[in-house]
């Protein structure tokens, strides 16, 4: 890869970037579970590793959030931009030299971001943790680039109409640059006080909200009907999802706050507009379930349409919280339990990444022109991800529930502690499962990539799936 | 290449869009949040904790620089008359970056930014010189307010004044601190944010509205897996206990999940020895296997060590 960095464009070959941003980023979802899988097992026996500043609990945490959104689920996204756009487009990608920069800029800042972040420097702000010249950076060398090659794709398209997909990869790429800058305006202004913890988690819902939920549906868009031959159900419902994300999703940052003193007037209205996004949310997975009709046999045969389907019926309880867990009579029970961490990682490892996974399978085998090494590995990593997650995701929503009643009822809360004991325990396990099944598929993508069944003209990769 | 006459007016929608639910969830809060007034809660804390305890270019790596010093006077520096209470204030050495308070005394309120800017005296610090300030009671046009007072406009006492008549135990590195709490993620599992339900009967009263101006970052916390600690100074004022439960947690409370903070203490132990941490653990593991009666003493620390901080800015929450 590296030696195309200083090649003319038009000597380094199509989907150069998109290996390479497949391979960071698969590396550093391999890194990001074995962080989150190492600092659950601090959580369940805390003297598991002591008297080390670097490997406490407190230095890794935020590491292990960062490295899954920046490393692992961008990166993701950044991949299937630089192959689906193009494709969708029926061109090329308008720089690829721009594309392997953009990779290279982000895993370099991304490492030198990290390590100061695990030495404790940090701006002590949820999610927008990075210092604010970490922050810069990021804005610069990694959003506002990919972006660039994205919407000059997009100009420069060879077909009339734009497909959902690349509408979605536009304005989300835009809103993510506007949210990275706003969202750090306290850092770079020192703004105080409310002010800035408002917008801490103005920044943390519309991270979320206009970046990874509507990259990962868009990539659903383009996997389903590509992998199964059928065309999506129905663009208008796909408009439906477009415009509700953007007017809807983009609204109820305060619900994150709801327990904090802001404007009630603020606090309810968010609280309202938070129903508001299972209109997205259920146009989406309708859109998504009727275009597989017909083709259903491929959930059980396919594994790219594997991923993709758990990841959008994750999606439905996913919303069936996210719709609810705002409004005063539930968040009242729930905030600040282990009841938001089973959510978070529903919404960022069942929903978005199964999404991910699939389209980075998927593109890895049609770039490289080869036939994945092993579908069983992949069968396994498949089952490894989504009962290491289901196992993480039970436990940690009845430790969340027994915290919530602890809570109301006054209960002292050491006794909390050693209830939630046995879910530590199960959510260690349950992580490092995840963990493992990425090692696997690590291994799984290199194989394919240094001994996969090269893929004839003509043929797509997973119709040959069980041709030996 | 040419695209439909639909997709100019599409992103003109877009603008529309997005820009109104901005204005509605950044603009319209921003005018309620500004007009919001400190109490005195806000006022101390920026006081005690100075300009920022996140990253920040005077602290690049976090150790607690460039922060003021809380202490506690029983007798004007100056003068050595005895005070006719015992009166804190917050000194600024020469080259401590004010808080935002004193820097844009508007974020106060109504009020309490006349009176600091008028008898106050807050825009005539400087940072080159340092100076000291302390909360004082005055009227603006009939109601009665807490300002900021500088005082070393007001009554020439000077930093060096008051470090030059300080004992260590009545000065407050709460600061630090606070630095301390945001560096070592201590808000990753206690919030700073008692919710609004039962939770009050334990971990008292929720804050007020005003109870942040000038504070950064506010680390309230979202994922709480230990108690609140909003209040904790009031519900445990020890320091020995603190000292012990930051040490290891695990010698007053066998169940908790807390890393241990031993590290905190640095090299050596407030009478300047070196702290053999090898030792301490080889003797706590054979206390907690039941081959000794009591663990290990817990080294006492220098009061220039980072744990001092961080007990300070513990004990402050009241």
């Amino acid at each position: 890869m590296l030696k195309y960095l200083f090649a003319k464009n038009e000597d380094i070959p199509s989907g150069s970037s998109a290996i390479f941003f497949g391979f960071s980023a698969i590396v550093w979802f391999v890194i990001g579970t074995g962080m989150g899988s190492y600092n659950a097992a601090k959580l369940a026996f805390p003297d598991f590793v002591t008297g080390s500043e670097l490997f406490s609990f407190g230095h890794m945490r935020q590491v292990h959030v960062m490295i899954v959104i920046f490393g692992w689920i961008s990166m993701a996204f950044a991949m299937a931009m630089m192959y689906i756009t193009p494709a969708l487009g029926n061109n090329k990608l308008w720089s690829e030299k721009l594309g392997l920069w953009n990779c290279m800029l982000w895993n370099i800042g991304l490492t030198l971001g990290l390590t100061i972040l695990w030495a404790g420097v940090t701006s002590g702000r949820e999610y927008s943790d990075f210092p604010w010249p970490v922050d810069l950076y990021l804005a610069s060398c990694v959003f506002i680039p990919l972006g660039i090659n994205v919407w000059m794709t997009i100009i420069n398209r060879r077909t009339q109409g734009i497909y959902t997909t690349n509408w979605f990869f536009a304005a989300a790429t835009f809103m993510v640059i506007i949210v990275f800058l706003v969202g750090n305006l306290p850092e770079f202004f020192h703004l105080t006080g409310l002010t800035e913890a408002y917008l801490t988690w103005w920044f943390a819902h519309n991270v979320l909200g206009l970046w990874i939920t509507p990259v990962a549906a868009a990539i659903a868009y383009y996997t389903i009907p590509k992998v199964t031959g059928n065309p999506l159900y129905s663009h208008r419902i796909g408009h439906l999802h477009f415009w509700s994300v953007v007017v809807f999703y983009s609204t109820p940052a305060a619900h994150h706050l709801m327990s904090a003193p802001l404007p009630e007037w603020l606090k309810s209205f968010a609280s309202v507009e938070g129903v508001l996004i299972l209109v997205p949310a259920i146009a989406f997975v309708s859109n998504i379930l009727m275009t597989m009709q017909g083709k259903w046999h491929m959930f059980v045969e396919n594994i790219e349409v594997r991923f993709t389907i758990t990841g959008c019926l994750m999606a439905i309880p996913l919303n069936m919280q996210g719709g609810f867990q705002q409004t005063r009579a539930i968040n009242w029970y729930i905030h600040g339990t282990g009841w938001i961490v089973a959510h978070a990682h529903l919404a960022l490892l069942g929903f978005s990444t199964f999404l991910e996974v699939a389209a980075v399978y998927y593109g890895l085998q049609s770039i490289m022109k080869r036939k994945l090494y092993s579908i069983t590995l992949a069968n396994l990593h498949f089952w490894l991800l989504l009962i290491g997650f289901t196992t993480y995701w039970v436990s940690m929503t009845i430790a969340g529930l027994i915290q919530g009643a602890g809570k109301i009822y006054e209960v002292p809360y050491i006794d909390v502690v050693i209830a939630e004991h046995p879910y530590m325990i199960a959510r260690w396990l349950g992580g490092s499962m995840v963990f493992t099944g990425n090692v696997l598929w690590l291994y799984n993508m290199w194989m394919t990539a240094r001994k996969g069944t090269v893929v004839p003209q003509g043929r797509l990769p997973h119709e040959l799936a069980y041709e030996r | 290449m040419a695209g439909f006459r639909e997709y100019k007016i599409g992103s003109k929608m877009f603008g529309i869009a997005l820009g109104g639910s901005m204005t509605i969830t950044l603009f319209f809060p921003s005018i309620n949040i500004a007009s919001v007034s400190s109490t005195d809660i806000a006022l101390t804390k920026q006081l005690q904790m100075g300009h920022e305890t996140g990253f920040n270019l005077d602290d690049p790596m976090m150790l607690g620089w460039n922060k003021p010093l809380g202490v506690t006077l029983k007798a004007d520096p100056k003068t050595g008359q005895a005070l006719a209470s015992d009166t804190v204030v917050f000194v600024y050495k020469k080259g401590t970056s004010f808080p935002a308070g004193i820097l844009h005394p508007r974020i106060l309120g109504e009020g309490i930014q006349q009176l600091s800017v008028e008898q106050g005296h807050v825009g005539d610090a400087r940072k080159e010189v340092g100076a000291v300030f302390t909360l004082s009671k005055g009227t603006y046009q009939g109601k009665q307010y807490t300002y900021i007072e500088n005082l070393t406009a007001t009554k020439g006492w000077t930093p060096s004044d008051v470090m030059h008549v300080a004992k260590d135990e009545d000065v407050s590195n709460a600061g630090k601190g606070k630095t301390m709490f945001v560096r070592e993620g201590c808000w990753w599992c206690h919030t700073l944010l008692p919710e609004e339900t039962q939770d009050w009967q334990v971990f008292g009263a929720p804050p007020m509205l005003g109870d942040f101006n000038g504070e950064s970052p506010t680390a309230f916390g979202s994922d709480r897996k230990a108690p609140d600690l909003l209040h904790v100074g009031s519900r445990n004022s020890s320091k020995e206990w603190m000292m012990m439960h930051f040490f290891n947690p695990r010698l007053v409370q066998p169940h908790s999940i807390m890393p241990r903070f031993d590290y905190l203490w640095g090299e050596k132990d407030a009478s300047g020895n070196k702290i053999d941490f090898v030792k301490w653990r080889a003797e706590y593991d054979e206390y907690r296997e039941g081959k000794r009666v009591t663990p290990p003493d817990v080294p006492s620390y220098a009061s220039d060590s980072e744990i001092r901080g961080l007990i300070d800015f513990v004990l402050s929450l009241k």
